[in-house]
């Protein structure tokens, strides 16, 4: 589902952020990136998202190179992916309910049909009661599943998460990581980029240090290509 | 697929009209600063319309005179009657037989013994003739016209007011045009400045769209409702200028008018040019909308 080719990113003025990384998640897989601040976790899930494009190497994304996407096919990749920020990038002008709304809104969801998957959505992250409170009367906590039922209501192939139990509690972050193994019994690819793997036992972790991938065990689908 | 068409239109309008009740002053300011540069050219046109509607009131029609020779003999001047009943160019004509010319003459007694001292009628056979295109180019055209014809000794045309009337609309035409664009530019320039603001306000909106994959026509839709509202408010805002000016000054205007012995009213704003102004403004609104996101996406 997602393929790391030697991938690497560099920043000016000759920072390397990610170096020669290549690596496989399988569908409906769930994989932790973990690794020390500044490792390049957030990096690499920018390149799958193709928010930030690789210095070098490909990322491939249901075996689309999402370096080389062009600016008018790059909103239907996003389309397929489901993003949870770090900051949760909340839209404090609107509902929960609106929040959740917009990525239907995006894709010109039926209205009908729309408002039925967001309240699914909301209560899946248990916040069906909340649909009509403005994000800054939740708490953090309720913010991040905020941000999840809106990353999954479009219920998308692929789960991207950057730090979403950050700032919780660990009763919520246990919460919020029941949520994620939830999508991903589903059948829902899931990526989650970590400081705490323990939350997420037994599930693969790719660790990083100083943008390098350190292997680990099992290594099954990580190759340690010379690039 | 129509209806989710319309539904994200739907959506777009009710973000654009939230967008502009949510900072009321800043709105009723702009449409005030739109209103009043739209104003100028409108009222411009108006007072344009109306100094042409007065200015043909207020003078008599220019008439041509064709006198014929002296010699000419009546079957001459019945066959250019004849000829002037029939000409395209001509509203009508009147014709002045020498002999009543002379009669008419007789009547003044200090003429009456000079006229009566000469041996023949001195006066010609003449047309007045009055043209149904009264610029100053077909009058000359006209006149020209009649010079060639048999037996026509002198052709007069007073177009000297006419070409000074027709110089003085035209420079008002060409100063009008050049006030349209120059404030349109300025229409458009100003919707540019308050939808950048707009933008850099929803900022965050806009990065969180692109992230969830909204295309850049999504991302600008309530962008170009609310320049296209912001120029629809202005030209209705610049109407309503318009039409209190008009109340404004019609009664005074008339009552001074009326000294010279002119009959006047102002007219106001007509239906098609008062739709013709709510579209231009709502396209420049749309346009300055536009060119402002278009410069936004481009650099994020």
């Amino acid at each position: 589902m997602i393929h790391f080719d030697c991938v690497s990113k560099r920043y000016p003025p000759g920072m390397d952020a990610l170096s020669a990384l290549s690596f496989t998640v399988a569908e409906g897989e769930m994989v932790t990136i973990t690794g020390h601040s500044g490792a390049g976790k957030s990096t690499l899930l920018n390149l799958i998202a193709a928010i930030e494009k690789p210095t070098s190497g490909s990322v491939l994304v249901a075996g689309q190179n999402v370096g080389s996407l062009s600016r008018t096919a790059l909103p239907y990749l996003r389309r397929r992916l489901g993003l949870v920020l770090q900051n949760q990038q909340l839209l404090f002008d609107r509902t929960v309910f609106d929040n959740v709304m917009l990525p239907l809104a995006i894709t010109g969801f039926p209205p009908k049909e729309a408002a039925q998957r967001v309240r699914a959505a909301l209560d899946k992250v248990g916040l069906a009661a909340r649909e009509k409170a403005l994000p800054i009367a939740l708490s953090g906590g309720e913010q991040q599943r905020v941000a999840i039922a809106r990353a999954v209501v479009s219920r998308p192939a692929i789960l991207l998460a950057d730090e979403p139990t950050a700032h919780l509690d660990s009763a919520t972050a246990a919460d919020v990581a029941r949520i994620f193994h939830e999508f991903n019994r589903a059948g829902v690819t899931v990526l989650i980029a970590t400081y705490d793997a323990q939350l997420f036992p037994a599930v693969r972790s790719l660790h990083l240090d100083h943008g390098h991938l350190i292997p680990s065990i099992p290594e099954h689908s990580l190759t340690r290509a010379s690039c | 697929m129509l209806n989710t068409w319309l539904h994200q239109h739907r959506l777009a309008l009710r973000l654009a009209l939230r967008r502009l009740s949510k900072t009321p002053w800043i709105t009723l300011l702009s449409l005030l600063a739109i209103g009043i540069a739209i104003t100028l050219p409108v009222g411009g046109q108006l007072l344009l319309d109306n100094a042409r509607q007065l200015l043909r009131n207020a003078s008599t029609t220019p008439q041509i005179s064709i006198f014929m020779a002296t010699s000419a003999r009546r079957a001459t001047a019945d066959a250019l009657s004849a000829k002037l009943n029939n000409h395209a160019a001509v509203a009508r004509f009147q014709f002045l037989p020498r002999e009543a010319t002379l009669a008419r003459i007789k009547t003044n007694p200090n003429l009456r013994e000079v006229v009566e001292a000469l041996p023949d009628n001195p006066y010609p056979d003449a047309f007045i003739v009055t043209a149904r295109d009264d610029s100053a180019a077909s009058l000359d055209a006209l006149a020209e016209e009649f010079r060639q014809w048999p037996d026509v000794a002198h052709v007069q045309l007073d177009s000297a007011w006419v070409r000074r009337l027709d110089a003085f609309l035209r420079l008002g035409r060409n100063a009008l045009a050049l006030l349209d664009g120059l404030l349109a530019a300025g229409l458009v320039a100003i919707t540019f400045n308050i939808t950048r603001m707009q933008a850099l306000t929803h900022r965050t909106e806009i990065e969180l769209s692109q992230l969830l994959g909204a295309t850049p026509g999504f991302i600008r839709r309530p962008f170009l409702y609310f320049g296209a509202l912001l120029g629809l408010g202005g030209g209705l805002t610049a109407c309503v200028l318009v039409t209190l000016a008009t109340w404004w000054l019609d009664r005074p205007l008339a009552d001074l008018l009326y000294l010279y012995d002119i009959r006047f009213s102002l007219q106001p704003l007509q239906l098609r040019d008062t739709a013709v102004l709510l579209g231009a403004s709502t396209i420049l609104g749309w346009l300055g909308a536009l060119l402002s996101l278009g410069q936004r996406l481009r650099r994020t």
